[in-house]
């Protein structure tokens, strides 16, 4: 075991690559070998995260574990760096879960131009690239895989999209990279200006707190990766790629867009730019949170003027995405955990609802809402997932949507230090009445598509059957997770909150002072918060003590 | 044994213990019973020969002999708990009687019921951990002598999930008001399964029906014993959802789905002040959801006036869509778009009244937030006392039974939201156990004739059914009697408390928490009109001629025998709260029969505030009687001799004068327009806020999106493509030549489709973006 620790990670990584090369083997007509042999790699990499899972040391979550450091490119101090960690668990596990249903749920239905070899070899493509990322401990590798990422999905949407692909591909290819060019701006120049010879990230974190990086390039470090993270994640106002990509782009792909590869940037704020960067992100706080509210409103109201489920879904992604910014740009524990959690929830959530668009557009070949209805009639037990997943995504308590949203909702009353708390508690209210709008367009959304009689254009349509077999097994995992989750949240919050207190402890405000606070305003907002929630520790502690 | 009548003043120190009787703590069985037969419902029940019915029957009858069971040892418990018993915020223990302080115990206590004393990494961050060290401290002045026994609460439970270092409960909070509406929900429930086995017989979702049935009552079940607030949010939630399920039970047709959403979103705009509400709690209790930590605080001023008072503020919010309280009551008239047993349940035991309870569950941050005592005028009051009459006048214009049915619950929800506003905390809960029974008998009687006659038009299908159903007309009319609340049925005792409660105009002034005038008024107003509305819709279904058509008849056991249980408990429900001095006893000595249920509902422990009971006054009895019985007097005048007297004259069936005032009068005729049109307050939402939203806003985002924001990215996307030509034309073409050939693997995997993409041009926007930033990195670096 102990050595299995030591390259399981690695294997990983790169079984899906050695799966691409056999696959390579093989003719594009032996669909059947590559489909087995495509599905077999998901099946072992997810085997590993079993492993992972239950050799997980839950009890020093906060700690890096299964790592491993190789020596990559000395020349530029970099280094095959990889490890998980509580914050990187749940996410991990996810991809490893995500990644076979999509291939079983492709099975029989792979979308046009078909040709299942170059198709799976994207997705395996795209498994090294993300797994990649959740595990990296260097800037470099972390880079690197983020990047190998994007071809594959740009492909995805370009070769099996939609009417309006390229247009759309394009779009997702250019967004991204400028991002990414930005981010590398960042990386490079934290790189020089730490003076740390290194870019592992916890050495980074180090050297710039030991070295003093100014102030003023601390601000326009965060600021590249802000862009860099905020495309990817999408923050409005770089979202509109998004709806674009995932309109256009096959079922599967937006499905692993949504479920996945939008968290690589919720993902790069908590693991590098908050930790390396603690002073700049409380600068840049107060604009996160806003672009965050407004992420939450905008898209919102996009989705209700939507008069088509994919894209309607596409922009719900944007606001949900704002509660998970919300939560970061709080710089609580309790906000980070949300955002953690927000990830993993919106991953399965909207995965499964990219999933169920893709089933009834295979099935109505439309997805214009004005024409769906009726679902509950026709399908009934696809309408029931539809109006589950509903649910979950409008944040409903029980259901995993919630905990992403609440506990942000919550930690916005009361950010860290040096963040404006009055301002925050404003976007606590935005954030609570985006609650209201979230369950509108989602409602109106299943009640025009689940509701009612079927359109007399599809009320004796024969391929309108109900949910089948590929789907149930590709949809129950998800489904039975939601709920899971949605019950009992210390699941993940119990593994997360470690990792978020020893990775954040440098920004995090000193937990609610601890004293049973009999002031309204928590008094923590100011720039000396610290010392004055220290002291009023040691006066209640005194007042303990007296008693 | 005689006890004191509660007035209490001192609030004893401890409030709650983890030792108790196995039913008391093992209660989380209650929700689980019907938790489960959801799902056993939900995968089998259409395999079962009664289509699950028979599952969720058995599941909520046993859940009610539970209850029933939890009831009678709770009984046992208030009085003669004798154990250990400890307070979130000093960590006392009462060791008075037998002194087993076993430290498993106390280490249990400290560990789950207090929240947030548990800290992962084992250092304390939090000074409830004193809780920890318990001292042993006896509680002396609530262990001496019986007369003020605290009330101490069960509290059970286990960690739910860890955050911020911090360990929170799940669990159950057990007490007076939590085994009140345990009892309540079950037999409700009991009552309207059975009768459901015959109304929805044979409908296209029975199964369905049975399973959300049972979600609803377990959602229910599950609040009331929630022991924090976040669980309290998700059983709130949970509640939401199943009355959505059941109001657009018949989703085929729009207008149900329609008002499903309308019930949910609704909701959710009060949910804002809910999440929002405990927000602050959360915070300004030092970081804790547990409910008996923030009360305890609360009533120790241990929370900041101001935050107790937003929170309050928010949860009022909370309680308007919840309660159905003016302006936030126009979802509960159209959710009566549900299967009327559902009606039932919603309006009588569940949904409606979570509102009122959670007021109830968390009293001392409403009492300290919005200073009830010593005051006459606060929000809820206000709220309750305006819903009281301005519900009532709307069931006036209703020709559908349940419509009127539904706006006497918002006007009776104004009672109790008035109750709990003016300090009556006892009378808000007596009042909602009473109105629990007579207003599910009427919602059930109304379905009796609504199944006899397919319709629930008054006017067009009803008239003269006495004949046709005996049975159900009187229970009819014994509730109706309750609900106006006539001497001497169980709705004449809860509101005349209600009435006392409020301390108005000098009634009840020396031990009333306040002096709450207009709610007074406000309160005998609604009497006067509720027997006025009740008389109208008894005449329009029950007396004149049948105006519908067929032939209808009495309904069978299924749904008679809970209408006559229904209709008994409203007769005789009052008894259990009768007021001091009646039937022998004083007003400072109760006997026998008096303040029962206030004396085993009403918590007194640390975590309740120290609320005085009003005196009841005989003249007020007299006055409100009087009061009430002069609506229906003039109803009666108005239908059993007008307008009876010119139907026989004329041998028509009449529903109304046909010159009546509101065709003569101006003046008349607008206000009745302005109540048949709810005024407008269905307007407002659906035609200026919802369709200005989904309209011109949604519509106005959309559009800057596409066309500013999306504009602006394809400008830039242009101009780099042009820049670039410009390159490579006349720079970099070798470059990109070799991109172009190295990428040649990937195309001839995607077929013809990709080829068409290589147009070379993502390939060098990519090198052009990392020249840039290569170029920019350098600048960073030597200038920054």
């Amino acid at each position: 075991m102990e050595q299995f620790r030591e390259w399981g990670l690695s294997a990983a990584i790169f079984l899906p690559l050695i799966g691409v090369a056999v696959m390579m083997a093989f003719p594009k007509t032996d669909e059947a070998i590559h489909k087995v042999i495509a599905l077999g790699t998901s099946l072992l990499v997810a085997a590993i995260g079993v492993v992972l899972l239950f050799d997980f040391d839950y009890d020093n979550a906060g700690e890096m574990q299964w790592g491993v450091e190789h020596d990559w490119i000395e020349i530029i101090n970099t280094q095959f760096s990889v490890g998980i960690d509580g914050m990187s668990l749940p996410l991990l596990l996810l991809t490893m879960l995500i990644t076979p249903l999509v291939i079983i749920y492709s099975w029989n239905h792979f979308p046009e131009p078909h040709n299942p070899k170059a198709f799976l070899i994207l997705i395996l493509v795209l498994h090294t690239g993300m797994i990649g990322t959740f595990v990296a401990r260097d800037l470099v590798l972390f880079f690197v895989f983020f990047e190998v990422v994007l071809l594959p999905m740009f492909f995805m949407i370009a070769v099996w999209g939609g009417e309006d692909r390229r247009y759309a591909s394009l779009k997702f290819f250019l967004f991204t990279l400028f991002g990414s060019a930005l981010m590398l701006v960042s990386f490079l120049a934290l790189y020089f200006l730490a003076d740390g010879d290194t870019f592992s990230i916890v050495g980074l974190s180090e050297a710039v707190s030991e070295n003093g990086v100014s102030r003023n390039a601390q601000l326009w470090i965060f600021g590249g990766m802000l862009l860099g993270f905020g495309i990817k994640v999408p923050m409005f106002p770089f979202h509109t790629w998004l709806p674009d990509a995932h309109t256009q782009a096959p079922t599967q792909g937006s499905v692993i867009l949504a479920a996945v590869l939008l968290k690589l940037g919720t993902y790069g704020f908590v693991r590098i730019a908050i930790p390396i960067l603690p002073e700049a992100a409380v600068a840049w706080a107060p604009w996160i949170g806003l672009l965050a509210v407004i992420g939450i409103i905008y898209g919102a109201l996009g989705c209700l003027a939507q008069t088509d489920m994919k894209r309607l879904i596409a922009f719900s992604s944007v606001a949900h995405m704002g509660y998970v910014m919300l939560g970061i740009a709080t710089l609580t524990d309790w906000g980070i955990n949300a955002a953690i959690f927000g990830m993993v929830a919106h991953g399965l959530i909207t995965g499964m609802l990219f999933f169920v668009a893709g089933s009834i557009k295979e099935r109505y070949h439309t997805l214009e809402i004005k024409r769906l209805g009726g679902l509950l009639v026709q399908a009934p037990r696809m309408g029931w997932i539809l109006g589950f997943i509903t649910m979950a995504s409008l944040g409903l308590p029980g259901l995993a949507g919630f905990w992403g949203e609440f506990p942000a909702i919550l930690a916005s009353y009361n950010p860290a230090n040096g963040v404006p708390t009055t301002l925050f508690r404003v976007y606590m209210v935005i954030a609570a009445i985006g609650t209201v709008l979230a369950a509108g367009y989602l409602l109106w959304l299943l009640q025009r598509t689940a509701f009612g009689e079927p359109s007399e254009e599809f009320a004796d349509d024969p391929h309108i059957t109900d949910t089948n077999r590929d789907e149930w097994i590709a949809w129950t995992p998800m489904l039975i997770l939601i709920l899971v989750f949605g019950l009992a949240p210390g699941l993940i919050f119990n593994v997360t909150d470690p990792a978020v207190q020893e990775n954040l402890s440098e920004c995090l405000s000193v937990d609610l002072d601890g004293a049973k606070k009999s002031e309204f305003d928590v008094g923590l907002c100011e720039r000396d918060g610290i010392e004055a929630a220290l002291a009023s520790l040691d006066v209640a502690l005194a007042d303990v003590d007296g008693e | 044994m005689s006890f004191v009548f509660l007035a209490v003043e001192a609030v004893p120190e401890v409030s709650f213990t983890t030792d108790a009787s196995w039913i008391l703590e093992n209660v989380w069985i209650i929700p689980a019973l019907p938790a489960l037969s959801f799902l056993g419902i939900l995968f089998f029940g259409k395999r079962m020969p009664k289509g699950g019915s028979e599952l969720g029957i058995a599941a909520i009858g046993a859940a009610f002999l539970l209850a029933v069971f939890a009831n009678v040892a709770w009984l046992d418990h208030r009085d003669n708990f004798d154990g250990e018993a400890q307070s979130a915020l000093h960590g006392v223990v009462d060791t008075h009687g037998e002194d087993h302080a076993d430290e498993e115990h106390s280490e249990d206590a400290a560990v789950f019921s207090v929240a947030v004393t548990e800290n992962v990494s084992g250092e304390p961050n939090d000074v409830i951990v004193a809780a920890e060290e318990v001292e042993l401290t006896a509680a002396t002045e609530a262990a001496e002598g019986e007369e003020s026994h605290p009330a101490v609460a069960v509290l059970k439970g286990r960690e739910w999930l860890v955050n911020g270092g911090v360990s929170f409960a799940v669990g159950t909070l057990l007490d007076g008001p939590a085994v009140l509406m345990l009892f309540v929900v079950t037999l409700i429930s009991l009552l309207v399964h059975v009768y459901s086995t015959d109304y929805v017989a044979g409908d296209r979702r029975y199964t369905h029906f049975f399973a959300f049935l049972s979600l609803f009552s377990a959602s229910m079940l599950f609040f009331v014993l929630s022991r924090s607030t976040l669980q309290m949010i998700m059983a709130w939630e949970l509640v939401g959802v199943c009355s959505f399920a059941l109001i657009g039970h018949w989703w085929e047709e729009k207008a149900n789905s329609d008002a499903a959403l309308k019930a949910f979103l609704t909701n959710r705009v009060g949910d804002i002040g809910l999440l929002v509400g405990m927000t602050i709690l959360f915070f300004s209790a030092g970081g804790t959801f547990d409910i008996v930590t923030i009360n305890e605080m609360a009533v120790a001023g241990e929370i900041s006036q101001t935050a107790l008072t937003w929170a309050a503020i928010s949860l009022t919010a909370a309680v308007m869509s919840k309660s159905g309280q003016f302006i936030l009551h126009t979802w509960l008239p159209d959710a009566m778009a549900g299967p009327t047993p559902v009606s039932a349940l919603i309006h009588a035991a569940t949904m409606v009244v979570a509102g009122v309870f959670m007021v109830a569950r968390l009293y001392p941050v409403f009492y300290e937030g919005y200073s009830i005592p010593g005051s006459s005028i606060n929000g809820l009051a206000v709220i309750g006392s305006v819903t009281v009459v301005f519900g009532g006048l709307l069931a006036f214009v209703q020709n559908d039974i349940k419509k009127v049915l539904a706006y006497s619950t918002v006007s009776q929800l104004g009672y109790m939201v008035l109750a709990l506003g003016v300090g009556a905390w006892t009378a808000a809960l007596f009042h909602l156990f009473t109105h629990a029974f007579f207003k599910a008998g009427l919602f059930l009687g109304s379905g009796s004739v609504a199944h006899s006659v397919h319709s629930f038009d008054m006017k067009k299908d009803m008239g003269g059914m006495r004949k046709f159903m005996p049975t159900t007309f009187k229970t009819f009319i014994v509730c109706s009697v309750a609900l106006a609340g006539v001497f001497p049925t169980a709705g004449f005792w809860s509101k005349d408390e209600i009435l006392v409660g409020t301390g108005g105009l000098g009634v009840g002034a020396d031990k009333a928490n306040g002096s709450y005038h207009l709610m007074l008024i406000m309160g005998l107003i609604g009497a006067a009109l509720t027997g006025a509305y009740m008389t109208r819709a008894i005449y329009l279904t029950f007396f004149g001629e049948f105006r519908g058509h067929g032939h209808p008849h009495e309904s069978g056991p299924r749904i008679t025998v809970p209408l006559i249980i229904l209709s008994v408990v409203a007769l005789f429900g009052g008894l259990l709260n009768l007021p001091p001095g009646f039937l022998g006893g004083s007003a400072s000595s109760p006997t026998a029969w008096q303040e029962r249920f206030g004396h085993f509902i009403e918590p007194s422990a640390a975590y309740f505030p120290a609320i005085s009971h009003a005196v009841p006054s005989w003249w007020l009895a007299i006055v409100a009687s009087v009061v009430g019985l002069l609506g229906p007097a003039v109803a009666y005048w108005y239908y059993f001799i007008k307008v009876d007297g010119l139907a026989k004259e004329t041998g028509e069936s009449l529903t109304e004068l046909p010159n009546g005032l509101t065709t003569t009068n101006s003046l008349a005729a607008t206000g009745h327009a302005f109540l048949v049109n709810k005024y407008y307050l269905d307007h407002l939402y659906n035609d200026v806020i919802v369709a200005a939203v989904k309209g011109p806003i949604a519509k106005g985002a959309y559009w800057f999106n596409q066309n500013v924001l999306d504009k602006a990215v394809d400008t830039t996307g242009e101009t780099a493509v042009k820049s670039g030509e410009f390159i490579y034309d006349k720079i970099d073409q070798g470059l990109i030549e070799g991109a172009v050939n190295g990428s040649g693997f990937l195309s001839n995997q995607g077929g013809k489709e990709l080829r068409k993409m290589q147009t070379g041009k993502v390939q060098q926007y990519a090198a052009l973006l990392f020249a840039g930033a290569t170029i920019l990195a350098g600048i960073f670096i030597i200038f920054v």
